[in-house]
């Protein structure tokens, strides 16, 4: 245990989605500490409340009860623009469906976070590029994500995602739509930026992915029920 | 403002990619745009003409004028009965002139009907005496090579004669015919101006372009028993009209003898207020034609407040994706509200361009016939132009930012599962 200040700390989180009269508890009360270069999976059969985990952790959506400090910043009754902002300095994205711009190229791509941002364009262009060489992808900034195969299309994502340098890179199934030697690049991928010293959530139900983190938070029924680390 | 500006460009492309992936909805939102866009600038351009020829022709008759006519008392005045009919003679036209400082001259109107003769061919028209003035306060003006009345021939009774421009053409089959001679009961007259041809919205004794016009010296050495017909006179003002014919009353009142409150001694009628009302009336018919033309619009504008929405729900995701990037509600906003405003203003100058061709076309149609030289033709004019720009441009605005807003009331948690 690091006696520093946690990057990531949700007390008592819970998430009551009521659809008309039926109210559903999708998480009761979860309490975590995420500390900086961590690289944590959590994992959970579907229904278990990991992806509302995963919502809450990304500010996608502001836990009913309890309290979530996100790199010292309180996170909760914050306006739709605040919670903009913070979702642009701090998390980065990465989706098993990669979510790029299909009209865009990937170079633009990897642009938007820092477009949002309201960084100039050409430094935009110059970080963008170097992300996208940081991932492999220098001879593709051109391209369109339909003239990328899977493996590429989710690394221009990994570039997105790490642009705006976010606290933590926030991955939800990021194998899950790639064939398994695409998959094993990008798992292989994150082992070095995790290496290089970023901090990794990483939300997934591969047991084979999951056991490459150095931290397994287990989820059920809206509440951890194992929380293990690997010995370092 | 600078994200919004730097983000123009993948908007364009949206807007590409949309046009490609909805080639006939947005073709025929285009057009209903444009067809709103050509009503309204239609309607305007014809209000504005309808507009500029009633301004010309209510001042067919002069601008700003009164005229007045002798009536009859109908109130005991003085030791006098009512229905006493009352005569004006020369000295008043002075008297008037010289004693109301809020009007800017006055001129005598004697008239006959009288046998016009040139050759064989005689026309009944009315025979008019007047001062020089009466030309330019009656709107009365010559042809090239021609003149009105001057002083000099109201000072020396001579036999001229200024001809309307159709009485001139009926007698001589033409109007080039200053110098040329007319009889009028057996003197002959020497022609020195041919009037000009206008169209008259207000008139008494019929249009000016079948009379005869004559000093009004001559006239009464011709026909020494008639009595005077009208005076005519300006105010200095348009404002000052009220005070001048209050005036006039106390002072014929004074000299004849009649209560200056008994309106029905003297009539007046100051144009004045047919030219502010035919004004009035004729904005407010450019107004009706507009919010017509502004409703066609809106309907255009409905066309493409539905295809935005069609086109947030398309994008449902990409506006959930964009704001887990960190767009804020605005950065997610703007793209479909200049989206909207592209669509508006591509049928926008659609539109105006179609409406210039046919305002062109018809402005080459030489006017003739009558109808189309009281209504008028079309007429773009700049406060049109910016009259439509600014519709078109709120009807995009409204067309794209309700769809906007609904946008941006995604819940990118939600939106992201979209598959």
């Amino acid at each position: 245990m690091t006696a520093e200040q946690p990057l990531i700390e949700l007390q008592g989180v819970r998430k009551v989605y009521s659809t008309g009269r039926l109210e559903v508890e999708a998480l009761r009360g979860i309490d975590l500490d995420v500390h900086r270069n961590e690289y944590v999976a959590i994992v959970g059969p579907s229904g278990s409340g990991k992806s509302t985990l995963m919502n809450i952790l990304g500010c996608l959506d502001t836990p009913s009860a309890g309290r979530y400090t996100l790199g010292g910043e309180t996170v909760g009754g914050l306006d739709r623009n605040r919670l903009a902002e913070i979702r642009n300095r701090h998390i980065g994205f990465v989706f098993q469906n990669f979510n790029l711009l299909p009209y865009a190229s990937a170079l633009e791509n990897v642009e938007l976070p820092l477009l949002f941002a309201g960084v100039s364009a050409r430094e935009r262009h110059e970080r963008a590029a170097a992300m996208l060489e940081r991932v492999d992808l220098a001879n593709r900034m051109d391209h369109k994500p339909t003239e990328l195969s899977g493996g590429q299309m989710q690394r221009v994502a990994i570039a997105r995602a790490l642009v705006n340098r976010p606290t933590i890179l926030l991955a939800d199934e990021p194998t899950g739509n790639l064939d398994s030697a695409s998959g094993k690049a990008i798992v292989s991928l994150f082992e070095e930026l995790h290496a290089a010293g970023q901090t990794i959530v990483l939300i997934t139900h591969d047991a084979g992915i999951a056991r490459l983190a150095n931290r397994v938070v287990r989820v059920q029924d809206g509440t951890i029920v194992e929380d293990v680390r690997a010995a370092a | 403002m600078k994200t919004l500006l730097a983000e123009l460009r993948l908007v364009l492309r949206l807007f590409q990619a949309d046009v490609t992936h909805n080639r006939k909805r947005i073709a025929l939102t285009v057009i209903a745009i444009g067809w709103g866009t050509l009503s309204i600038v239609m309607l305007l351009s014809f209000g504005e003409g309808l507009r500029r020829s009633f301004y010309t022709n209510t001042r067919g008759m002069g601008v700003g004028i009164a005229v007045v006519w002798p009536g009859a008392t109908t109130r005991p005045w003085a030791g006098l009965p009512a229905g006493r009919n009352i005569q004006f003679t020369d000295e008043d036209a002075e008297l008037l002139a010289a004693r109301i400082p809020e009007i800017d001259g006055v001129s005598r109107e004697y008239a006959t009907r009288r046998g016009v003769t040139v050759g064989e061919k005689t026309i009944n028209a009315r025979v008019r005496g007047v001062d020089a003035r009466f030309g330019a306060m009656r709107n009365i003006t010559p042809q090239a090579g021609g003149r009105f009345l001057n002083e000099r021939d109201i000072e020396e009774k001579r036999r001229v004669v200024v001809l309307g421009d159709e009485l001139a053409q009926d007698l001589f089959g033409s109007q080039d015919v200053v110098g040329r001679t007319v009889q009028i009961q057996q003197s002959t007259f020497t022609v020195v101006g041919v009037a000009i041809p206008k169209t008259m919205m207000g008139m008494y004794s019929g249009p000016d372009k079948g009379q005869a016009t004559i000093p009004a010296t001559t006239y009464k050495s011709m026909w020494t028993d008639h009595k005077m017909s009208n005076l005519i006179y300006r105010p200095l003002t348009p404002e000052l009209g009220d005070q001048a014919k209050a005036q006039i009353y106390r002072i014929l009142g004074g000299r004849y003898r009649f209560d200056p409150d008994d309106l029905r001694a003297l009539g007046v009628w100051d144009t004045r207020r047919n030219q502010q009302i035919t004004d009035n009336i004729a904005l407010g018919i450019q107004m009706f034609l507009g919010l017509i033309g502004a409703l066609t619009l809106f309907v255009g504008g409905m066309g493409v407040a539905n295809i935005m929405y069609a086109v947030v729900q398309e994008r449902t995701r990409e506006i959930g994706l964009k704001m887990a990037l960190g767009a804020k509600a605005r950065q997610v906003m703007a793209p479909f509200v200049v989206e909207a405003l592209m669509m508006t203003a591509m049928g926008g100058l659609l539109g105006t361009f179609v409406s210039l061709t046919i305002i062109t076309g018809i402005g080459l149609i030489p006017v003739q016939d009558d109808a189309l030289a009281f209504l008028g033709k079309p007429t773009f004019s700049l406060p049109i132009a910016a009259a439509t720009a600014l519709i078109l441009g709120s009807v995009g605005a409204l067309a794209g930012f309700f769809p906007a807003r609904h946008a941006a009331a995604v819940q990118p948690a939600v939106s992201l599962r979209y598959e």
